[in-house]
């Protein structure tokens, strides 16, 4: 593929959600979902996002679509046509050409389909949308993305109710196909199935992904499930990103304490291995009132003073390995043997 | 774990319908396992497969157009014996044995609590439900019961609503709340689903300390095979209705005999598999329980397909190996 191309990149993202109290409304504070984050995606990878609820993973794919806007940062998009856009400040009119170009997967198959639609509608409505192709191309258009996820091209006319969890998961994928979007965003896609269907569509995203040449931005909270899947992962708490790195290092050889107690805290499917977990202090910071320091340091069982008054930076400990942690080089932390 | 312990609990050939207008559903189609004392005991098994409406059948708690139309759920107590399968949900004896000898943990903590009622005003009701005690001594109970499930400040936290709790404090609420009464046996039902990894390490922690405290015995139910390897001493794989396998956890997860227990196994992306290659997968998708197929019920998407057999009866739990049985005809020669 020559250079790697990358096809976003995030700079300095921050979403801050306003809490308001009172009879007028007023801002008391902010909720810190998304503070500082970086990172990029190069074209044809798999970027995953991973972290416990309020850790703010969807509400950056969120500001990456633009679904909400973000209260500071870059984000670089390059469209087809090799230029780049900050889709941080882009009008609406400037973003529908765009918006083509990226796509989402959601998580619940069963509310994000329209129950009173047919698939054709459902799968056809991003083409009739942007008024692509006659009625008949459509629904040639249709077939060939109904086949290419696995289902049959005579299911069409049917209603979502009458497919499994797994099939509507398909249907949300053809969709998302549509347009021949470069980037996928697909936000937990596969939390909410069970588990022998579950491997059955990370397959058919796998394959797509080869055979489309897709580029992927994958939010989870399934280590098992993002190990699969990922080129890169980056670990993100309370709003911050605390580890990035290539899926094997980072599983291998994890440089933060926090990556450390998430994969630990993870149960393996093997009673032989019943492991001496590490169970974390204590619950996730308030992204609202957020603690001095490394946000992690009131769990972390390496704290040492420095954690509490200064705030740890995102560096590059080892090529393409980041971390942002006082204690990163010293520590010499558990992964996932083999 | 000795072999000579007597269970405390047998549910045998249970079977519990649904009768909604469009046909009968059987949730529960002959299940049968044996609840040995001071263990864990797993019931595992994708959604449709019966886990949860199990667990409902032993509590009588089975809602409407439901009902269970065969089997026995025979529970020791003081040395005598009781049916729970015969008795009336609303009696007298069925309301101390829910609650009292069996406490309930279920999945989402949210919805379990009211949200107008303080949480502990729900324990305290609990409590003396059970117990002949004052309001006061009951929410001094219900103090000590938030404090043995590790609440921070238990004596403000139980004037607080269930929306003020973070999930993983609720849950630990419906714990303590379960076990205000001393239940013997404990049925959580997908007690960590709805929380994050670190939470769910903590309430696992917190659910096997109880244990030892308490000698207590526990019936966890669960879709996460990672969460049972981590606690159960014996499991049952079910699957539509019927228990396809069970015994020994190392048994099960090192040497499944039931082609759907060994398709499932396989299918978990583990963390120690290798990335991005093609999983094994099930074929189809589990069947609409109005479509139940005939013979045993896995066989449209079992590789080891028999035609002429597995089409035509329903095979038997066969025992294989020591404590394990398979209800398949691979085992079944009979």
């Amino acid at each position: 593929m020559g250079s790697p191309v990358r096809l976003l990149e995030v700079n300095g993202l921050k979403k801050f959600f306003p809490i308001r109290r009172g009879i007028m409304r007023r801002v008391v504070g902010h909720v810190r979902a998304v503070d500082d984050v970086s990172f990029f995606v190069e074209k044809g990878e798999c970027l995953s996002l991973v972290g416990e609820s309020g850790c703010g993973k969807t509400t950056t794919s969120r500001c990456v679509l633009r679904a909400i806007p973000p209260t500071a940062g870059q984000i670089l998009f390059r469209p087809e046509d090799g230029s780049v856009v900050d889709i941080a400040t882009l009008s609406k009119g400037e973003l529908r050409p765009l918006r083509r170009q990226m796509q989402m997967i959601f998580q619940d198959p069963f509310s994000s389909l329209n129950p009173r639609r047919t698939l054709l509608d459902i799968v056809a409505e991003p083409l009739v949308a942007n008024k692509i192709g006659s009625r008949r191309e459509q629904l040639d258009r249709v077939a060939e993305l109904l086949k290419l996820v696995g289902l049959r091209p005579e299911y069409m006319r049917r209603y979502p109710h009458a497919f499994s969890g797994g099939q509507r998961q398909r249907i949300g994928i053809a969709r998302a196909l549509a347009l021949n979007p470069s980037l996928v965003v697909a936000d937990e896609p596969v939390s909410a199935l069970d588990v022998s269907v579950q491997a059955q569509i990370l397959n058919l995203m796998l394959r797509l992904q080869d055979q489309l040449g897709l580029t992927y931005l994958f939010v989870a909270h399934d280590l098992s499930v993002v190990k699969h899947v990922s080129d890169r992962v980056a670990v993100m708490y309370v709003g911050r990103i605390v580890e990035m790195a290539p899926t094997a290092p980072l599983f291998a050889t994890p440089k933060h304490p926090y990556t450390e107690a998430l994969m630990s805290a993870v149960p393996k499917p093997d009673p032989r291995l019943r492991a001496q977990r590490i169970v974390l202090e204590g619950e996730v910071a308030d992204p609202a009132n957020p603690p001095s320091g490394c946000y992690f340091h009131p769990r972390c069982r390496y704290a040492v003073e420095a954690c509490r008054t200064e705030t740890p930076r995102l560096v590059e400990i080892q090529p393409a390995h980041f971390v942002s942690c006082h204690r990163a080089a010293e520590l010499s932390l558990k992964g996932i043997v083999e | 774990m000795s072999r000579a312990d007597a269970p405390i609990l047998s549910v045998r050939d249970l079977k519990t319908y649904f009768f909604p207008d469009e046909g009968i559903v059987k949730a529960v189609d002959g299940a049968s396992f044996d609840l040995l004392p001071r263990t864990t005991l797993g019931i595992v098994g994708e959604s449709g497969c019966g886990k949860s409406v199990t667990a409902r059948s032993i509590l009588r708690i089975v809602e409407r157009p439901g009902r269970i139309v065969g089997g026995a759920i025979l529970l020791q107590q003081n040395g005598s014996q009781v049916d729970l399968a015969q008795l009336d949900p609303e009696s007298r004896e069925m309301r101390q044995i829910r609650g009292g000898d069996i406490g309930l943990v279920f999945q989402e903590p949210m919805t379990s609590f009211s949200p107008v009622h303080t949480v502990g005003n729900q324990i305290i009701e609990t409590i003396r439900l059970h117990h002949p005690v004052s309001k006061q001594e009951a929410r001094e109970r219900a103090i000590a019961a938030f404090r043995s499930v590790g609440i921070p400040k238990p004596e403000r936290r139980i004037d607080e609503f269930a929306f003020e709790l973070s999930g993983g404090l609720r849950q630990r609420a419906m714990i303590a709340t379960a076990l205000s009464c001393g239940p013997r046996i404990l049925i959580a039902d997908e007690p960590t689903t709805a929380l994050d990894v670190t939470t769910q390490a903590q309430i696992l922690d917190l659910l096997r300390s109880l244990q030892e405290r308490e000698g207590m015995t526990i019936i966890l139910i669960t879709h996460n095979l990672g969460v049972v390897a981590e606690m159960c001493e014996t499991v049952v794989v079910m699957y539509l209705g019927r228990v396809v396998e069970e015994g020994p956890a190392d048994a099960i997860f090192h040497n499944a005999q039931h082609p759907y227990t060994q398709a499932l196994l396989r299918s978990i992306p583990s963390i120690h598999s290798t990335a991005r290659a093609e999983l094994p997968t099930i074929a189809g998708s589990i069947p609409h329980p109005y479509n139940r197929p005939a013979g045993c019920p896995f066989h449209p998407r079992c590789p080891d397909f028999m035609p002429g057999t597995c089409d035509k009866a329903e095979p038997r739990l066969t025992v294989v190996g020591d404590g394990q049985a398979v209800s398949c005809f691979l085992y079944d020669r009979t």
